[in-house]
């Protein structure tokens, strides 16, 4: 009744083309984008921040990149904790061998060295695909960890293999390091998100997302209508990892602050993303956002629910909370195998015809 | 409905906070994963310690102690977490019983002025209370570790190791790199011949390392190990009969559930230790009196006395003298953080003060200054026997070669002190 197209006209092609044609979905959306730019980070407090909100809008930078290339481009990949590792790693030596330039640009350049880096590990795919993919990137995942641990060079020669990110400003306040603000951290990485968020958006339904998503339905039928499958695939391997290193060097620099490669971008890290991106749906900008809020709120929810309200011991709210995720993920890809964006779409569909369905 | 979801979401995301009038020591446990079985009894001393005060003394000066539990599984984004969640609750001091969750923390701490305690573990150059205002990693650290460890070899050898070759086996991570730097230069100084063999998380997979060192025959391994890695490299060992007494674990590596596993091929293995083990001493009266009897031990006290566990109650037992000692240098019972700081930094535990507390010659003489957070470094060895199933202790408390060790700890410190922009403190 409130929610309706009806009334809602268009007089040109590019309302009827826009990313939210209906006008409820509009100004909820510029709701959200006010609310999170103008009044989350005067409330925000360190807690929030660091244990809800910026490892939220990290994961869903890179969960927007891993979807790019599986979930649009069909190019199944595991390496994303390496690809991570990078963008980390290259911001780490950027930082530090170029104090003086700002942060930001920093991060960008290590979005684009992981991008160079995911290309080449993105090779195989114009001879493999599928499983055997997988594998391949695998092999990236370790390869590059262990390249990471090996090579003192990447961590400026540390006594224990560390990374710590010394602190970096924009505009005079402090992004990186530990005497950051929960309000700067929050920020920085809204700002990051807002315009990867909006560039993905805008790239998946341009002629390249549409080259993707040939390659991804059929890739023969693709190549015939005249695809280029080698730009098409390792464009998305690009874009993807570009994604995933600017995530790997938030993650790194303005979340974690201190890393070390085999325990904060280990296998675990690949799994993690690409469960954001299963439960969150393939194939879907809103699904990478809702995968990341699930997978990074719940088991913080439940810790506090079970712990935290009913007294619970620590040892066994930790193990509760596994099966309870687990279980959620099973249930939640019982009722919508397309995932969470899914529900939400059908949601939509429905609420249009409520109160008078069919 | 969506309003009631919310509101239980936003429930379950604030934490629940105690109440700000008592003294706050977190505990940052994990027991869960890969490292719970070794996290759970350190955890359970820990707790056991400070209730027993509760129980016993009403306290600390009169105030009581809360512990709130944060389960971390030894994950460093977790640690952060957990920290995040119980610093304003009017938290003194952290104690996270992991190497990598404390390299997250040293900045965190100094700019929110928490301490930061590490007894055996952590980032071996907070030993400089100039650089390291927060950090505290009295009474050993990793590098007072290897160093006592090859002493002990030299010792064996009739103070030369010229031409012998030693094997470090290492958990891949910020905890199993620590030692490299000294025993190179260790190596360099003595003559030995050092291999690294890293060994990645968890660690359950070390064929490859041991076939090697089958193939080398290194005349002793040195191990820096935790959690499954220890029961697995032990396994390992034995499985190509490297002679047990030739084979050192850092203190770490050295709890009963590292060796049982293994039985009775397990018999001579060694490990440091900077602490006594076992239940021979009167405090544990007390702890029966107190704790374990009234049914408060933590999980059910199924522990009591192990290695870990003792570990886990001296680490309570030197925060709760730095608390006493903050107490009486602040004139008042609540403390902040800065006098515990202040109490840690004129820490002063003799062996009378052991005794005293029902520990004798449990640990080493801590004494620390506002230069020195790291006290002496002194530790020991324990040997393991199977038959007995227990640890026997080998030798007296031994001094590390400071002579190697503080150079290094000066340049290390530095080099934090540098990349943070902290400017060093006058002691």
């Amino acid at each position: 009744m409130l929610y309706r197209e009806a009334g809602d006209f268009k007089t040109s092609y590019r309302d009827d083309g826009q990313t939210f044609p209906i006008r409820l979905d509009r100004v909820a959306y510029y709701a959200v984008v006010i609310v999170a730019f103008m009044i989350v980070p005067f409330v925000i407090n360190d807690y929030w921040a660091n244990a809800v909100v910026v490892p939220f809008l990290i994961y869903a930078i890179a969960a927007l990149g891993l979807n790019i290339l599986t979930g649009y481009a069909g190019q199944v990949s595991l390496g994303t904790g390496g690809f991570m590792a990078v963008g980390a790693y290259a911001v780490y030596k950027l930082m530090t061998t170029f104090p003086e330039i700002n942060i930001v640009i920093h991060i960008l350049l290590a979005g684009g060295i992981t991008a160079i880096v995911g290309m080449l590990f993105g090779l195989p795919s114009l001879r493999i695909k599928g499983f055997y993919l997988a594998v391949a990137t695998l092999a990236a995942q370790f390869f590059l960890v262990w390249l990471f641990n090996k090579v003192p060079w990447f961590y400026n020669y540390s006594a224990s293999g560390q990374i710590t990110a010394p602190t970096r400003t924009v505009f005079g306040l402090a992004v990186t390091g530990p005497s950051t603000s929960a309000a700067a951290k929050y920020l920085i990485c809204l700002v990051f998100v807002f315009i990867l968020a909006w560039v993905a958006r805008n790239l998946t339904r341009g002629t390249l997302g549409r080259k993707w998503m040939a390659i991804r339905d059929m890739d023969i039928a693709a190549e015939i209508i005249g695809v280029n499958p080698l730009t098409a695939k390792l464009s998305a391997f690009a874009v993807s990892s570009f994604f995933v290193g600017v995530s790997g060097a938030l993650l790194f620099s303005v979340y974690l602050g201190a890393a070390e490669v085999g325990e904060a971008f280990g296998i675990n890290k690949s799994f993690l993303v690409l469960f954001m991106i299963i439960i969150g749906g393939l194939g879907s900008i809103f699904g990478s956002f809702a995968g990341a809020a699930f997978m990074v709120l719940m088991p913080v929810v439940l810790k506090n629910l079970l712990v935290g309200q009913f007294g619970w011991a620590t040892d066994l709210a930790a193990h509760f909370e596994l099966m309870i995720v687990g279980a959620l993920i099973v249930f939640f890809l019982i009722a919508e195998p397309h995932g969470l964006a899914r529900l939400w779409a059908l949601t939509k569909e429905k609420l249009r015809l409520w109160p008078f369905p069919h | 409905m969506k309003r009631k979801f919310t509101a239980l979401l936003t429930a379950g995301i604030m934490a629940a906070s105690p109440a700000l009038a008592d003294l706050v020591v977190p505990n940052l446990s994990y027991r869960t994963g890969a490292y719970g079985a070794n996290g759970t009894q350190y955890a359970d001393g820990f707790n056991d310690y400070f209730t027993l005060l509760n129980e016993r003394d009403g306290g600390i000066g009169g105030e009581k102690i809360q512990v709130p539990e944060c389960e971390t599984a030894y994950n460093t984004e977790k640690g952060v977490e957990c920290y995040e969640a119980t610093k304003d609750s009017g938290a003194l001091v952290y104690n996270p019983l992991s190497t990598g969750i404390t390299y997250q923390l040293i900045p965190k701490v100094s700019v929110d002025k928490k301490v930061l305690y590490t007894p055996g573990y952590g980032r071996t150059s907070a030993k400089n209370g100039k650089v390291f205002e927060w950090i505290f990693n009295a009474p050993a650290n990793y590098w007072d570790g290897a160093s006592v460890a090859i002493k002990y070899l030299l010792d064996e050898n009739g103070g030369d190791l010229n031409g012998k070759k030693i094997a470090l086996v290492y958990h891949n991570s910020a905890y199993g790199k620590e030692p490299i730097r000294t025993l190179q230069d260790l190596a360099e100084k003595h003559g030995f011949e050092l291999t690294e063999l890293p060994v990645d998380a968890p660690g359950q997979e070390q064929k490859s390392q041991w076939l090697q060192i089958r193939r080398d025959r290194p005349d002793y391994v040195i191990m820096w190990g935790w959690g499954v890695m220890n029961q697995a490299a032990i396994q390992e060992a034995a499985n190509i009969r490297f002679p047990m007494e030739n084979f050192i674990g850092i203190w770490w590596s050295g709890s009963e559930v590292d060796v049982k596993p293994v039985g009775a091929q397990a018999n001579g293995y060694k490990a440091l230790t900077f602490h006594g083990v076992g239940t021979d001493y009167p405090i544990y009266d007390d702890l029966q009196e107190y704790v374990i009897e009234p049914g408060k031990a933590s999980q059910g006290g199924e522990h009591v006395g192990s290695v870990l566990y003792s570990r886990g109650m001296y680490a309570a037992l030197v925060i709760s003298e730095a608390i006493l000692k903050a107490q009486e240098l602040a004139g008042t019972s609540e403390i902040n953080p800065e006098q515990l700081r202040d109490g840690f930094e004129q820490l002063d535990i003799t062996p009378e003060r052991l005794t005293e507390l029902g520990l004798p010659d449990f640990g080493p003489e801590i004494k620390m200054t506002c230069d020195n957070h790291g006290g002496s470094g002194m530790s020991r060895m324990q040997q393991w026997d199977a038959e007995a199933g227990k640890w026997n202790l080998i030798t007296e408390f031994t001094e590390p070669d400071k002579e190697v060790l503080e150079p290094l700890i000066t340049e290390d410190s530095e080099a934090y002190a540098k990349e943070a922009g902290v400017t060093p403190r006058d002691c």
